[in-house]
């Protein structure tokens, strides 16, 4: 990488597992940080061994590469007394460190914030976990889909009369990922200027309850409970018609926020200008069948010449192989070619922020266990037990 | 509490969800945000109204968004109004716009205009899809960028069509990156003095939260991620993942090794017909096979026994069960006392959450203190 990004010299351990942390640590190498993983001797981050459709990269799975790429790891037992003095030597030459260890676990290796800013009290700590150190559900493991459902999300997708439909990836931990990422780095800025470290906790939860703030404020502030999915083509409960998606003669196109009036006058179809825009919350569900019985007749990009041209906000809905065969797939030049020591390559996306108008690439692929532990803990002189 | 981004000055010139929300995030770390806003009407967010919900006559989203920022309006098209904007940016240490791409040159606050009136600037721009291409010059609007991203292939049940995420997914996590990003570069300005223009648009930060799924698309060949046909969670993860029906309620399953479900379902039947299917390639029909052993009993006795032995299970909450069984976790994001209830900051620094303020700022709310603090004219 080169050394004017903006995390330039600045030296990270990822002590975190699976997704949430990890993410968050791989934005601040993109970013310019160094990031040193610590991981146990017998097999490590136990998403080297998470083997998503069958695909491995050098032995371990090919998302291990993917929330890895670029950084160093160190093998060490935190069990172990030596090994324990040596990371500890290491944690005092480090500006940010993150786990996602349970409530409790790195206070019991000695780990734990209080030691730890004994140790070295610029150093900003990051804490990732499912929901928080307190409450019922405290000791639940902290896993994406768990908490999609434990926090109402899986009711926002789908329509209305279908079960539960959770978001289809990890959402959840990516955003975690990205608070966790602001939070150290505000305190980063802070350290600037007082020189003194800090805490940040995050908690997939929380995350969750961010993600739906928007929504989540009209509950609180509105008398009707649960919102009621749209009866088809939901995107947004809390939409008025005609927000969602719908089936054309040959594929499916999106529709947003739109006056009824206008959709009326641009699809020549007097029926939908029946409905007043004061009814467009209220009956929501029979403009849009109205709506969905106009579309369907002609082909996705016979409405877009119309409705686009118009202003009115709508699109095409997309598969990965048409999204990655457009222009504007390639406009953002989002693919990076990952390589590992051993020079077996794959495909993945670049970090989405850009810096000065240059891309962030580091081509580096996820390193090999224990790969960097002679060089990284050799030169360190070892710290007092804790 | 004081915020570690005590003292830093945002000014915000953009509207709707994904730029509001970046400052909103720099503002709960302590940052002061001002609004700079159209005279006529103001963000247009002021005017969105979802749901019918309502706080002094504006949409309760505005107020979710901007809880706690400064409102300020400027006509950005007069010379007055531009002079006037020079010289707040003049003296801010973060800018944010999201204009369509070069209408912000046509305003005369480029990158290039802006850091030149304050060296050290860290400015941060929103797209719908960047700045070239194609693209660039759509609406950047969320539900348009998840339709043309893939994401509505990923979400529901096979056969279903495209199913759209539920919430403003584009826009909040361009926000995000863009606050990673702005972060990023007060922490170099503050060691070295250089400034920084961060980029990102609503398309790059869908591919973000799609990085794990495409890495593996792009590596496989192509093949597809397949949703089940019924309680699908994730197109490429093995049986039993996903979301099954029970006497009462539903019960999300995540990943677990086939024989230690069976063993804790206390289904010894089930033993010899799952050792004989892949947890991949057979996922339907494992499906099969325990969607009718968890018909059986409620969410409730599955999660709670389940659980007990260490399975990664949790009954699917609506919101209303939430709130009643979340405990800390979720009460400490709310904040319901006072004419509007909030949701506050999905972190801790230093053990304190930040405390989110009550409300939006009414248009140019601010104006004259702040005119007369920067000495605007």
């Amino acid at each position: 990488m080169t050394s004017d990004l903006p995390l330039a010299g600045l030296r990270v351990l990822d002590f975190a597992q699976f997704l949430a942390g990890p993410a968050a640590a791989l934005r601040l190498a993109d970013l310019g940080a160094e990031v040193i993983k610590i991981e146990r001797p017998d097999g490590g981050d136990l998403c080297r061994a998470m083997v998503v459709n069958e695909q491995r990269l050098d032995g371990d799975s090919l998302v291990f590469h993917t929330f890895n790429r670029g950084k160093k790891s160190v093998a060490a037992d935190l069990k172990n007394p030596g090994d324990l003095a040596r990371v500890r030597a290491l944690v005092g030459t480090a500006d940010v460190m993150i786990h996602n260890f349970r409530p409790g676990v790195m206070e019991r290796i000695g780990l734990g914030f209080e030691a730890v800013q004994a140790l070295n009290p610029g150093l900003v700590y990051g804490a990732v976990s499912g929901y928080g150190a307190e409450g019922p559900w405290k000791d639940k493991p902290g896993q994406d889909l768990l908490v999609q459902s434990l926090s109402g999300i899986a009711w926002l997708n789908g329509n209305d009369g279908d079960g539960p439909v959770p978001t289809g990836f990890a959402m959840l931990d990516v955003a975690t990922a990205g608070q966790l990422v602001q939070g150290i780095l505000a305190c980063l800025v802070r350290r600037g200027v007082t020189g003194r470290g800090g805490l940040v906790e995050v908690d997939l939860m929380s995350a969750a309850l961010d993600m739906t703030f928007e929504q989540f404020t009209c509950f609180l502030n509105d008398e009707a409970g649960q919102p009621r999915r749209h009866a088809q083509g939901n995107a947004n409960p809390y939409q008025p018609a005609p927000y969602g998606v719908y089936r054309t003669a040959d594929g499916h196109m999106a529709l947003a926020m739109a006056p009824l009036a206008r959709v009326a006058a641009l699809l020549q179809a007097p029926e939908i200008a029946a409905f007043g825009q004061n009814q467009a919350f209220v009956r929501l569900d029979e403009i849009k069948a109205v709506v969905a019985g106009v579309l369907i007749r002609e082909p996705t990009q016979h409405w877009l010449d119309i409705l686009e041209p118009a202003g009115l906000w709508c699109a095409p809905v997309l598969d990965w192989p048409a999204f990655a065969a457009t222009e504007g797939f390639a406009a953002l030049d989002p693919v990076q070619v990952i390589r590992t020591e051993s020079g077996a390559e794959a495909r993945t996306t670049r970090c989405p922020i850009r810096i000065d108008g240059k891309l962030l690439r580091n081509p580096a692929g996820g390193p090999a266990l224990g790969a960097d532990t002679e060089a990284v803990l050799g030169p360190l002189p070892a710290a007092a037990p804790a | 509490m004081t915020g570690p981004l005590d003292g830093v000055t945002v000014v915000d010139f953009s509207q709707f969800l994904a730029g509001p929300y970046a400052a909103l995030r720099l503002l709960d770390l302590g940052a002061r945000v001002i609004k700079v806003e159209q005279p006529d009407r103001g963000d247009l967010c002021r005017y969105h109204y979802v749901s019918d919900t309502r706080i002094d006559g504006e949409s309760t989203l505005f107020h979710a968004i901007n809880r706690g920022k400064e409102s300020l309006t400027l006509d950005l098209k007069s010379p007055e109004g531009r002079a006037r904007a020079h010289r707040l940016v003049a003296v801010a240490d973060v800018v944010i716009q999201n204009f369509r791409p070069g209408v912000i040159d046509r305003l005369g606050l480029s990158y290039a205009t802006a850091s030149a009136l304050r060296p050290g600037l860290v400015y941060g721009s929103i797209s719908g899809y960047g700045e070239s291409g194609d693209w660039a010059g759509l609406p950047g609007q969320d539900l348009l960028a998840q339709a043309r991203s893939g994401v509505m292939g990923l979400s529901g049940n096979r056969g279903q069509g495209p199913v759209p995420v539920g919430l403003p997914l584009a826009d909040i996590a361009a926000g995000a990156c863009l606050a990673q990003g702005l972060l990023a570069g007060l922490y170099r300005q503050a060691r070295s003095g250089i400034g920084a223009h961060v980029q990102t648009s609503l398309l790059e930060a869908l591919i973000d939260l799609q990085f794990e799924f495409l890495s593996t698309w792009m590596n496989n060949g192509r093949v597809p991620p397949q949703r089940l046909a019924q309680g699908s969670a994730h197109g490429y993860l093995a049986a039993p993942y996903g979301v099954y029906d029970t006497a009462k309620g539903h019960l999300a399953l995540a990943m677990t090794p086939l024989p230690a479900l069976a063993e804790a379902l206390d289904q010894p039947g089930l033993a010899e017909p799952l050792a004989d299917l892949d947890a991949f390639r057979d996922r339907e029909a494992i499906r099969a096979l325990l969607q009718a052993v968890f018909a059986t009993r409620s969410a409730d006795a599955w999660e709670r026994d389940l659980g007990a032995r260490g399975i990664w299970c949790a009954r699917v909450r609506d919101w209303p069960d939430m709130l009643a069984e979340g405990g800390p976790a979720v009460a400490g994001m709310l904040r319901p006392a006072g004419d509007l209830a909030r949701v506050a900051a999905p972190l801790r620094i230093d053990g304190v959450r930040p405390e989110p303020a009550l409300r939006g700022p009414g248009l140019n709310e601010h104006g004259a203190a702040l005119a007369s603090e920067f000495g605007l004219g």
